[in-house]
This record gives structure tokens, sequence and C-alpha cells, in this order.
């Protein structure tokens, strides 16, 4: 691997620090939004609403994960955030997968550059394997005896 | 920066300033809720500062050391399985928007790389190597193992699935795929 230039460095540099103050407000929106929401309902509320049934919850949150949009650093964030105020692990590993492998909203770019079919196929087959993914994950962790985050 | 890339910056700013009037309006109704609120989140944004760092030096590294130019390149050559493996390491070691790498994509699929290699890289995506102290810190290590190799797996099963399906004439219509790009032996 060749040793990058210092020019290249500053351009990284750059680009990292342009990529902080994007994610920044975002980060800092989503952090306050998540506290509210956390605020409102109380633990045993979220549960009520996610934790009856794995495919439910795993099926609501890869709908809503599938149409936000913004860094997945801010999907961790929230994912972590819900996971602490008592949304089922199911429902948090689908939000945070769909977050970053189904993309309604860049769909039409994903379309015109890859074809219509190609998108619609993929995210369509992602959509699928998030639910998958989300109830293989925690079923795993069940398996090998790991106590749920 | 260009105007769109501009104008997403300045989305952030704007969903931060409508999370504030959201607060305001929460403060003028339950001003201890917003306070609880508020605290929760100072807390948990004190908790995640130092991750936050080590996420943004990763980038960084990952930006010295990688450019999308190389990553394409190794996306180049190798077919069949071997080329769905380069796909999902060019994957998971991709960084920036995706918006990004839809024209790579597309010069690579005019060039015949297959369906199934763009699905599996577009996939492999979803693994995040400089945000895994972030998830480790939120979900911890087994969980963040596991996640990673569900989802290496489910990018890989994605290829296979797609790849069956462009065999079966799935993309056949796809009128602005490259003709060149299909069912390459």
């Amino acid at each position: 691997m060749t040793t990058p230039s210092p020019s290249n460095i500053h351009a990284s540099l750059k680009k990292t620090a342009r990529t902080f103050l994007q994610a920044l407000p975002v980060i800092v929106g989503m952090l306050l939004l998540t506290s509210l929401a956390l605020s409102l309902f109380s633990p045993e509320q979220a549960a009520r609403y996610f934790g009856r049934n794995d495919w439910v919850d795993a099926l609501l949150a890869t709908a809503v994960g599938s149409i936000a949009a913004g860094p997945p650093l801010a999907s961790y964030l929230l994912g972590g955030e819900l996971r602490a105020g008592g949304v089922s692990l199911v429902a948090v590993t689908a939000l945070v997968v769909s977050w970053v492998t189904v993309g309604v909203v860049q769909l039409p770019a994903e379309a015109l550059f890859l074809g219509r079919r190609f998108a619609l196929v993929r995210n369509l087959v992602s959509f699928v394997f998030t639910l998958l993914v989300a109830l293989l994950t925690v079923q795993t962790l069940h398996w090998i005896g790991v106590a749920l985050p | 920066m260009n105007r769109s890339g501009a104008r997403a910056g300045q989305g952030g700013w704007w969903f931060l300033a409508a999370v504030a009037a959201l607060y305001a309006a929460a403060a003028a109704l339950a001003p201890g809720l917003a306070l609880r609120a508020l605290e929760h989140a100072s807390q948990a944004l004190g908790r995640m500062l130092p991750v936050l760092a080590l996420v943004f030096a990763l980038l960084f590294a990952f930006d010295v050391a990688l450019t999308p130019q190389r990553i394409m390149q190794t996306l180049d050559r190798p077919r069949g399985a071997r080329g769905w493996m380069v796909a999902l390491a060019a994957g998971i070691l991709s960084a920036g928007p995706i918006y990004a790498w839809y024209p790579l994509l597309a010069e690579l699929r005019a060039k015949g790389m297959r369906v199934s290699t763009a699905a599996v890289f577009l996939y492999a995506r979803a693994i995040k190597l400089p945000l895994l102290p972030l998830l480790v810190a939120y979900f911890g290590i087994a969980y963040s193992v596991v996640l990673s190799i569900c989802l290496a797996a489910f990018a890989l099963l994605s290829g296979m699935l797609m790849d069956r399906l462009d065999r079966a004439g799935a993309f056949a219509a796809d009128s602005s795929l490259p003709k060149q790009g299909r069912s390459k032996p």
C-alpha cells in the first residue's frame, strides 16, 4: 500500500470535519428527539407496543427504517436509546439494519444508475432479509446463552 | 461543497431547529417533561462523546487509507464466488454516502460487473467498521459480532438470490441496465 501524501491527508481531514459538521445536528437532534419520546412514553408503554410479537416488531421497525434518511450513526444512537427505553431488541435490530440496507428515499437514484427493476427487487430482498437478520441475531444470542443487551 | 451537498448539510440543521421548536412547545405545555428529556439527552451525549470521537478518528483513518477508486479497482477484476467475497470486503470498507457509489457501480456494470456483485456490495455496506465502537458501546461485543456475521452472510445470500433472478431474466426488462453487464459466465 502506498503512503498517503500530505495533500491526501489534508483532504481526508477536511472531508471528515465536513462529515462531522453535517452529522452533529443530526446526532444532537436525534438524541433530543429520542429523549423527548422516551420521557413521554415510559418503558412499560414502549414494551406494550414493541415486545409482544417478534415478527410484528421487526415488520414495524423495518418499515420505519426503510423510509428513514440520515447517517447510519444516527440509527445506532436512536436504536441504542430506544433499547434503553424498553423497545425490543428485534425491533431495534430491524431498525438499524433497514436504515442502511433499504432505501426508499434513495430508490429513484438507485433506479436511475442501476436500473428500475434492479433497485426495486434489491430493496424488496433487503426488506425481507432485514426481518430475517433481526430475528436470527436475537435468536442466536439466545442460543449461545448471551444475556440480551 | 456543491449546491446539493450544501443543501444536504443544511438539512441536519433544519432537523435540529424543528426538534428545538418541539422542545419549546413541550416546555410551554409541560416544563417538567421537557427538562427531564433535556437531562436525558445531555447524559446520553456525554456518555457517547468519547465513542463518537473514536468513530470520527476511524472515519478519518479509513478515508486516508481507502479511496473509492482503490475500492472500485478491486471490484473490477474477479468474478463468481471470489467476486462476491471481494464485493463483500469492498462493501464493508466503503464509506461515505450511498449516492457517491451509484455512478461508480453503474460504470462497473457497464464494464461487465454482474448484478449479484453490485447487490453484495450494497448490502455489505450495512457493516460499518468505523461505527463498531458505537455499536459495541450500546449493545455489547457479542451482539455486534453476531449481527456483523449475520449481515455478511445475508449480503452473500442477496448476491446468490439476485444472481438466480438475473439468470431467470428478472432484469431483462430493465432497459437502463447495460447489456454487457448481465449474466457473464
